[in-house]
C-alpha cells in the first residue's frame, strides 16, 4: 500500500523513467543473483509488480488527461530521444506490464518443470526485452521508438536461441535477420524520410505529414513503415514467427502476446495515427492497398493454421492472422476501426498468452506438441484446457470474451468506411478461426481421457487460469482500454 | 606568461615535432624500459598542443604558421582551419590512447630487441600523419605521406606472423605507386601555377590556361590518395596489412592512417579542384559514388566470409571508408557532416574493436574467430567493448555509427537521391551479418579451452579500449560536440569553392 501511495505521488515524467529503469534493474539483479535461483526469481516477480504499480499510476495520470513527457537526450540537432505517453502507448504499456507478471509466474514454473539450462540468461534477457517494450510503448518520437525497437530485437535473440540446438540457432538467424534487416532497410529510411519531409519525427495527433507529401509518396512511405516493422509479421515478412516457435513456450508467449509482434502492430498503428493521421489517410486513400495486403494475410494465415498439426505452429499462424486485423483496421483509418484495433491489442494479448500458456502446460505435463496427440487431454488437464477453450473463443471473437469487443469495433469501422472487402475478410476469417481452434477443444474434451488427471506445475496453472479469467473480465469491464482507445480519436 | 605566449606561437609545429623528436630520442637511447614512457610523453605533448591550438588559441578560425618565417610562396606553411582541426584532435588523441594501450601488447608481440624500434616507428608514423594533416603545402604533404608510409611498412613487417613480411612488401609496392602518382600530380600543379602552397594554388587556378594539365593533375592526385585510403577497388593491400601487423600498429593505422588520407582527398576535392568539375566525360562525384557503393557492398560481403577477426575487421574498414567517401561525393552540408562524423566515429569504434582483439590475442594467442568462442565469459569487459564497437559498425541507434549514418542518409535525401539512402542502410544489413558472427561466437557459444584459460585483459590495455568504446556510446547519445566540429569542417570545405 505504501508503495502504491508513493508511486501515486510521483510525477508523470519520473514514472516514465521508472517504467524503463525497473526492468533494467531487474535484469542486472538477475545476473547478479545467478547462483541463487530463488532470490533471482523473486527479483523478477517483485520487479514485475513494481512496474505494474508504476504503470498503473501513470494510467491514472493519462486517464485524467495528462500527457507527461520526459526528454532523455538530444543526440544532435533534430535528433533527440524523448519519452511521451499517449493513450495508445499507455494501453500497450499496461498490457505488457500486466502480462509480465503472469509470464514471470508461468516462466518460473516452466523453466523449473522442464529443467531448462541457462535460466539466469533467460530471465535477464526477458527483463531487458520488457524494458525495450516499455521504451517502444512510451517513445515520444520515431527515433526513440526505433532505438527501443532494435533493442527488443537484440534482447529477444538469446531467448529465441535459448535451446542452442542447430534448429534454434537457425531460427535465431532468420529471426534476427528478418527483423533487423527489414528495420534497417525499410523502417530506418522511412523514419529519415519522414524527418526530412516533416522536419520532425514527433508523434502528434492528426499526423505531421498532411500536405507535405503526395498521395503516391505517402503510400510508398506507409509501405516502408509497414514492412519495415517486420515484427508485425504482415505477409510476406511473416516467416520469422513460425520459425521462432522452437523457443521455450514462455518466449513464444512473449513474442506473440506481450512484446514482439505487438510492438510491430503497435508501431504501425501509432504511425498511422500520429505520423500520417487518420484523416489524411482517409482523404488521400494512401492506405487502401494495405487493406488488401492485410486482408490477404488474415485469410492466408488462417488457412495455413488449419493445416498445421504442430500446436505452436498453428498458434503462430493464428497470431499472424489476428494481428493483421489490427493492421487492416489501421489501414481503414476510420475512428471506429482505430478504437477496435487498440482494443484488439489488449484482447489478443490476454487471449493468445492463455493459448500459449496452455500449449506449454500440455508440453510440460505430457510432452505433447501435436494437435493429433491431444485426444482426451481436456479430461486429464481440465484447468489447462478450459483456459485454452476460453482463449479459443476469444480468438474467434465470441462473447463473453475480450476478442468480441475488438472485432465488433473493427467490423463497424469497416462497415462505416463502406469497405465491403474488409467486412468480408473479418467474417470469413471468423469462420476460419473457429475451424482451426474448435477442433482442438472438442478433441480434448470429447475423446476418452485415456489416463488419470495430472496437471502441469502449480505456477503454470495459476498463470494460465489468471489470464483466462482476464480474458473474460476484459469483456465484462472494458472501461480502461475503451477509454484509452476512444481518447485516441477524440479531439 | 611570456613563455606560454611563445609556446602558443609555435603550437602548430610542436604538434608535428614532438613525436618526431620523441622517435629520435627512443631510437638513440634504445633502452627497452625507457621507450614506452618517452613515446607516451611525446604523444601527450603533441595531443596537448593540438587541443590547446584548437580550443585555446583560436576558436576554429584559421591559424597560419610559417616554417622558418619564410613567405608561403617560398617556404612551407602550416595551416589549421576547421577541417583539419578535427583531424589533428583525432590523430593525436587516438595515437595517445594507442600508445598507452601498446605497452603490454608490444611486450608480448614484438621480439625484445626490436621494441625501441617499434615505438620509434609508431612515433614517426604519428608525426607523418599529423604533418599530412597540418601542412598547407602540397609537396610537404607528399614528404609527410612518405614518412608515414615508410614507418607503416616497418610497423607491419614487425608482425610476428611471417606473412607480415609479404603484407608489408605488398603495401610498400602499392604505397609507393600511390605516392608516385600523388607527386606527379603535384608536379603538374606546380607547372601550371608555379607554387606548391595550396592556398596560392587556389588563387592562381583561374589563370591556368591549359585545363588538360589540371585534369591530369587531379586524376593523378586522386588516384594516388585513393590507393592510400584503400578506396575500393584499390584496397587489396589493406586486409593483409591490418591482419598481420602487430596489434598496436593495427590500431594506429586502422584508426588514423586512412582517415588522414580521406582528409587529404577532401582537401583536394573541395579546396583545390572543386567537387563538381568534370574530368572529361566522367564526373568525379559519379565515380566516387560508384566506388563508395562498391566498397560498402563488396567489402562488407567479403568481411562476412573471413575466418580471422582481424581480417574481418579490416574488410569492414574498407566498407566503412566507403561511407566516408560517399559523404564526400554527396557534397552537401549534411553529407559532408556525416562523412567527417564518420571519420571520427569510425576511428573510435574500429580502434576499440582492434584494441579488444589485441587483448584477446594477448590472452588466447589467436585472433581466429573460432578461438574466440565463449570469450565473453572469461573476458567480459573486453567483449563488451568489442560488442559496442560492433554495434557501432552496424549503426545501431545509441551508438555513434547511427548518428553518422543519419547524416549521410539525410544528405542523400537532400541531394534528391532517395535510392542512395536505401543503399546506405541496406549495406548496414551486411554489417549485421559479420558483426553478428562475432557476437554469436563471443557470447553464445560454449567456451573453447583457450577461452576458458584466458583472463581479463590487463588494465593498461583495458582502459584505452573501454575509453574508445565509451566514446562510441557517448557520441551516439550526445553527438553535439563531434557534430559541431564536423559541421564546421563541412561548411569550411563547402565555403571554399563551389
Amino acid at each position: 500500500m505504501t508503495v502504491l501511495s508513493m508511486s501515486a505521488m510521483m510525477s508523470g515524467p519520473s514514472l516514465l523513467g521508472l517504467a524503463l529503469i525497473i526492468p533494467a534493474v531487474v535484469a542486472v539483479l538477475v545476473m547478479l543473483l545467478g547462483r541463487r535461483p530463488d532470490l533471482r526469481e523473486a527479483a523478477s516477480l517483485v520487479g514485475a509488480l513494481l512496474l505494474f504499480i508504476a504503470i498503473c499510476a501513470l494510467l491514472v495520470d493519462v486517464l485524467a488527461g495528462a500527457r507527461p513527457a520526459l526528454p532523455l537526450v538530444r543526440i544532435a540537432p533534430g535528433l533527440e530521444l524523448i519519452l511521451r505517453v499517449e493513450p495508445l502507448g499507455m494501453l500497450f504499456a499496461i498490457v505488457a506490464a500486466t502480462l509480465w507478471i503472469a509470464n514471470s509466474v508461468y516462466s518460473i514454473g516452466y523453466m523449473r518443470g522442464n529443467q531448462e539450462p541457462r535460466q539466469t540468461m533467460f530471465f535477464a534477457a526477458f527483463a531487458v526485452a520488457i524494458a525495450a517494450t516499455m521504451g517502444v510503448a512510451l517513445a515520444g518520437n520515431l527515433v526513440t521508438l526505433f532505438l527501443f525497437y532494435e533493442l527488443l530485437s537484440l534482447s529477444t535473440y538469446p531467448l529465441v536461441t535459448h535451446k542452442q540446438s542447430p534448429a534454434a540457432m537457425r531460427a535465431g538467424r532468420i529471426y534476427l535477420l528478418t527483423l533487423i534487416g527489414a528495420s534497417m532497410i525499410l523502417l530506418l529510411p522511412a523514419i529519415i524520410w519522414t524527418a526530412f519531409v516533416a522536419g520532425t519525427t514527433n508523434f502528434q495527433i492528426g499526423g505531421i505529414l498532411a500536405g507535405r507529401i503526395g498521395p503516391l509518396a505517402m503510400a510508398v512511405l506507409l509501405g516502408l513503415f509497414v514492412f519495415g516493422a517486420a515484427k508485425a509479421a504482415v505477409m510476406p515478412l511473416h516467416r520469422w514467427l513460425p520459425a521462432a516457435m522452437v523457443a521455450p513456450t514462455p518466449v513464444s508467449a512473449l513474442l506473440h502476446a506481450v512484446a514482439v509482434v505487438k510492438a510491430g502492430v503497435f508501431t504501425i498503428l501509432k504511425v498511422t495515427i500520429y505520423i500520417f493521421g487518420l484523416d489524411t489517410l482517409q482523404a488521400t486513400g494512401a492506405s487502401q492497398w494495405l487493406v488488401y495486403v492485410a486482408g490477404f494475410t488474415i485469410i492466408a494465415a488462417s488457412l495455413v493454421a488449419m493445416t498445421a498439426d504442430d500446436l505452436k505452429r498453428r498458434l503462430a499462424y493464428s497470431t499472424i492472422g489476428q494481428l493483421s486485423y489490427i493492421v487492416m483496421a489501421a489501414a481503414l483509418a476510420t475512428p471506429a476501426a482505430a478504437i477496435g484495433a487498440a482494443i484488439h491489442i489488449a484482447a489478443h494479448a490476454v487471449s493468445k498468452i492463455t493459448l500459449f500458456f496452455a500449449a506449454g502446460s500440455v508440453y510440460t505435463a505430457e510432452h505433447v506438441d501435436k494437435v493429433s496427440q491431444m485426444d482426451g487431454i481436456g479430461r486429464r488437464m481440465p484447468w489447462t484446457m478450459a483456459a485454452f477453450a476460453i482463449g479459443a473463443l476469444s480468438m474467434i471473437g465470441l462473447p463473453p470474451t475480450a476478442g468480441f469487443l475488438g472485432k465488433w469495433f473493427m467490423l463497424s469501422g469497416a462497415g462505416s468506411a463502406h469497405d465491403w472487402f474488409a467486412v468480408a475478410v473479418i467474417i470469413v476469417s471468423t469462420v476460419l478461426n473457429a475451424a482451426y481452434l474448435l477442433p482442438i477443444v472438442t478433441r480434448a474434451f470429447l475423446k476418452p481421457a485415456g489416463g488419470p488427471v495430472a496437471e502441469a506445475p502449480l505456477a503454470m496453472v495459476v498463470a494460465l487460469t489468471a489470464t483466462a479469467v482476464g480474458t473474460i473480465l476484459l469483456f465484462l469491464f472494458p472501461e480502461v482500454p475503451y477509454r484509452l482507445a476512444s481518447a485516441l480519436v477524440s479531439r | 606568461m611570456s613563455l606560454i605566449a611563445a609556446v602558443d606561437q609555435h603550437l602548430p609545429v610542436i604538434i608535428v615535432l614532438a613525436p618526431l623528436l620523441g622517435a629520435l630520442l627512443v631510437a638513440l637511447i634504445r633502452v627497452e624500459i625507457a621507450s614506452w614512457p618517452i613515446a607516451v610523453i611525446a604523444a601527450l605533448v603533441s595531443a596537448m598542443a593540438a587541443f590547446r591550438l584548437v580550443f585555446g588559441v583560436e576558436t576554429l578560425g584559421v591559424v597560419s604558421y610559417r616554417l622558418g618565417g619564410f613567405a608561403p610562396d617560398l617556404g612551407i606553411e602550416y595551416r589549421v582551419d576547421a577541417v583539419n582541426a578535427l583531424v589533428l584532435l583525432l590523430v593525436t588523441g587516438i595515437s595517445l590512447a594507442t600508445l598507452v594501450y601498446a605497452r603490454r601488447s608490444v611486450a608480448d608481440e614484438i621480439d625484445s630487441g626490436r621494441v625501441p624500434w617499434f615505438y620509434a616507428m609508431m612515433l614517426v608514423a604519428m608525426s607523418g600523419l599529423l604533418g599530412m594533416a597540418i601542412t598547407g603545402d602540397a609537396f610537404n604533404a607528399f614528404v609527410f605521406l612518405e614518412i608515414s608510409s615508410l614507418s607503416t611498412y616497418t610497423l607491419i613487417a614487425l608482425g610476428r606472423d611471417r606473412r607480415a613480411l609479404v603484407a608489408a612488401y605488398q603495401y610498400l609496392i602499392v604505397g609507393t605507386i600511390g605516392a608516385t602518382f600523388y607527386v606527379i600530380g603535384v608536379g603538374l600543379l606546380y607547372l601550371s601555377t608555379g607554387t606548391l602552397n595550396l592556398a596560392l594554388i587556389i588563387e592562381r587556378l583561374p589563370d591556368v590556361t591549359s585545363p588538360r594539365a589540371l585534369i591530369a593533375a587531379e586524376a593523378f592526385i586522386l588516384v594516388g590518395i585513393a590507393l592510400k585510403l584503400a578506396l575500393f577497388p584499390l584496397h587489396a593491400w589493406l586486409p593483409n596489412a591490418y591482419g598481420y601487423a602487430p596489434s598496436a600498429a593495427t590500431v594506429l593505422i586502422a584508426s588514423t592512417a586512412t582517415k588522414v588520407a580521406v582528409y587529404l582527398m577532401a582537401r583536394f576535392l573541395f579546396g583545390v579542384f572543386g567537387i563538381h568539375v568534370e574530368l572529361g566525360p566522367v564526373s568525379v562525384t559519379g565515380v566516387l559514388i560508384v566506388l563508395s557503393l562498391g566498397a560498402m557492398f563488396v567489402a562488407s560481403a567479403a568481411a562476412v566470409f573471413q575466418r580471422d577477426v582481424k581480417r574481418l575487421l579490416a574488410f569492414s574498414s574498407v566498407a566503412q571508408i566507403g561511407y566516408i567517401t560517399l559523404g564526400l561525393a554527396l557534397a552537401n552540408p549534411a553529407g559532408l557532416t556525416g562523412a567527417f562524423l564518420h571519420i571520427v566515429n569510425h576511428a573510435l569504434m574500429k580502434g576499440a574493436a582492434f584494441m579488444a582483439i589485441g587483448a584477446v590475442l594477448l590472452r588466447c594467442g589467436s585472433s581466429r574467430l573460432d578461438d574466440l568462442a565463449g570469450i565473453g565469459r572469461t573476458m567480459p569487459a573486453t567483449s563488451v567493448a568489442l560488442t559496442i564497437a560492433g554495434l557501432g559498425l552496424i549503426g545501431v541507434p545509441g551508438t555513434s555509427g547511427f548518428v553518422s549514418k543519419w547524416y549521410l542518409v539525410l544528405g542523400a535525401f537532400d541531394d534528391g537521391k532517395g535510392w542512395l539512402a536505401f543503399l546506405i542502410v541496406a549495406s548496414s544489413v551486411i554489417a549485421v551479418l559479420y558483426v553478428g558472427r562475432i557476437l554469436e561466437v563471443v557470447w553464445f557459444r560454449e567456451p573453447s579451452k583457450t577461452a576458458l584459460a584466458a583472463r581479463e585483459a590487463p588494465l593498461g590495455m583495458l582502459l584505452p579500449t573501454l575509453l574508445l568504446a565509451g566514446l562510441t556510446i557517448l557520441f551516439g547519445i550526445d553527438a553535439e560536440f563531434p557534430a559541431r566540429l564536423a559541421g564546421a569542417a563541412a561548411s569550411a570545405l563547402l565555403g571554399g569553392r563551389p
